[in-house]
């Protein structure tokens, strides 16, 4: 059975893992070092507020572990905060953080609560809801980045190598796309 | 062009800040020393709850040029609380972009007998509840989020325990009971018969519920999130004690690693004075009482 840690310091970690156990995929939550065990087959960073997953996993001696298995070719889906987790840079921000994605991300780039909504634009050639709260976007990719959604001219979602990113929130919909599309990557 | 549906978002916001903690601030210095030490949403108001309780008089809500400049000190979400039943001073903190309202117990109460009519607004609302009856009469009037009332501005955990206590009691029972009986439960909780059948269905509110009021070391932290909570409110808890970036590093790290003993034994130590604290029985103002 596959086995996916979803970090579990803040947030909406708990809504990756009951889309995962409706994909018949095992999830373990990962709340200090000892839960990082050697037969992940993947890592979910999820929704919630990256400046206090940053400063946790900084805290907890989780940072310099997850950044060495995403290096070193583990599988990672990062949705939201997670997704400002693993850009190599941010426009406005410093947080602690893996980044070690070729993307430069905006932070906030809606505005405040006011300025979340939903939509349904193209994933990687499927039609799919989203659901950006608070949200970030991409706002440049590396060469090596490949662009999976583009909303009103802003990147959404992308993809390099081994790390796929999405600037909403699969988890919080009934659509499960997008994390099949990820089980996929590590199949 | 897809709907935007505004009450799922609102409560989508909420289900972002489980697992986390949201401080009471009453300065742009207060609310950098919060963020750094992880809070997942800071509570904009000039006096704290314990401030309030010793000065007496009528609590209204904060200025909200003092609210903006806290909304420009940090990325992170920023609350303001409003008077019960006073939907101007809500209106007003919708018009700066704020991005959640607590219709709190803390201010003094604008209205005795309504709540705001929180469905007019595009942005969320908090409520405080001290059982399933209080919780679904707010959510039936469009809160988006739920925590305790506990008595903010004691340092007393008592009130926050015997609130979620009692709220989980009861969605235990609604859960157990049968179909059949749900209209009569919805009768006496004084509730709508869709809310409680959706209690019943899915065996919790259908919102988020933080623990709130009295919460002051990272061991009442943890005790809340074993009860139940999802995340907690912080008050005087923080700024009204010796260390405050140290004691507020120490509660997020216990929200997180709630069920670790070994962790919390190490966050509790050297933390310096703990607020004061005043206990149930030496108050004479009890908030909780404050919209039912």
């Amino acid at each position: 059975m596959t086995k996916i840690g979803v970090l579990a310091l803040q947030g909406a970690f708990i809504e990756h893992c009951q889309i995962l156990r409706r994909l018949a995929v095992d999830c373990v939550e990962l709340r200090k070092p000892a839960d990082i065990s050697q037969d992940l087959d993947g890592l979910i960073l999820p929704g919630g507020e990256s400046t206090v997953m940053g400063k946790l996993l900084n805290n907890l001696g989780m940072l310099i572990p997850i950044r060495k298995m995403i290096s070193e070719g583990l599988p990672v889906f990062g949705t939201c905060a997670g997704m400002i987790l693993l850009a190599q840079r941010l426009s406005e921000d410093s947080i602690p953080r893996p980044g070690t994605m070729d993307i430069t991300v905006r932070r906030n780039a809606y505005g405040r609560q006011i300025g979340s909504f939903n939509s349904v634009a193209t994933f990687a050639g499927k039609r799919v809801p989203m659901t950006f709260i608070r949200a970030p976007y991409i706002e440049e990719a590396g060469s090596e980045v490949q662009i999976l959604s583009v909303v009103d001219g802003h990147i959404v979602a992308a993809k390099q190598g081994n790390q796929l990113v999405t600037a909403f929130h699969p988890e919080l919909t009934d659509d499960l796309t997008v994390h099949q599309y990820f089980l996929d990557m590590i199949s | 062009m897809v709907e935007n549906d505004r009450y799922s978002l609102n409560k989508q916001l909420a289900q972002m800040l489980k697992g986390g903690v949201i401080m009471d601030v009453t300065s742009p210095e207060q609310a950098r020393i919060a963020e750094d030490a992880g809070a997942c949403a800071v509570m904009a108001l000039e006096r704290i709850p314990a401030d309030i309780r010793a000065a007496g008089g009528v609590s209204r809500m904060s200025d909200p040029k003092m609210i903006k400049s806290i909304q420009e000190a940090v990325s992170i979400p920023v609350m303001a609380k409003v008077r019960i039943g006073h939907f101007v001073e809500a209106q007003i903190l919708e018009a700066i972009e704020i991005d959640y309202i607590d219709e709190s117990e803390v201010l003094s109460p604008a209205d005795d007998i309504y709540h705001i009519d929180k469905t007019k607004f595009k942005v969320p609302f908090v409520c405080g509840a001290r059982d399933l009856g209080e919780a679904l009469r707010r959510i039936n009037e469009g809160a988006s989020m739920i925590r305790t009332k506990g008595e903010p501005g004691t340092g007393d955990i008592i009130q926050a325990v015997r609130h979620m206590r009692k709220m989980n009691a009861e969605i235990r029972r609604i859960q157990s009971i049968s179909e059949d009986e749900l209209f009569e439960a919805a009768k006496v909780l004084e509730v709508p018969y869709d809310l409680l059948k959706n209690v019943h269905e899915n065996g919790r509110l259908p919102v988020v519920n933080f623990a709130a009021g009295g919460i002051a070391t990272p061991a009442d932290a943890a005790l809340m999130m074993q009860l139940g909570a999802e995340g907690v409110f912080v008050g005087s808890g923080i700024f009204k004690s010796g260390n405050p970036a140290k004691r507020a590093n120490a509660i997020v790290r216990a929200v997180t690693n709630y069920q670790d003993p070994i962790l919390l034994a190490e966050l509790s130590e050297d933390l310096g004075e703990a607020m004061v604290g005043i206990n149930e029985n030496e108050i004479a103002l009890l908030m909780e009482e404050r919209g039912k």
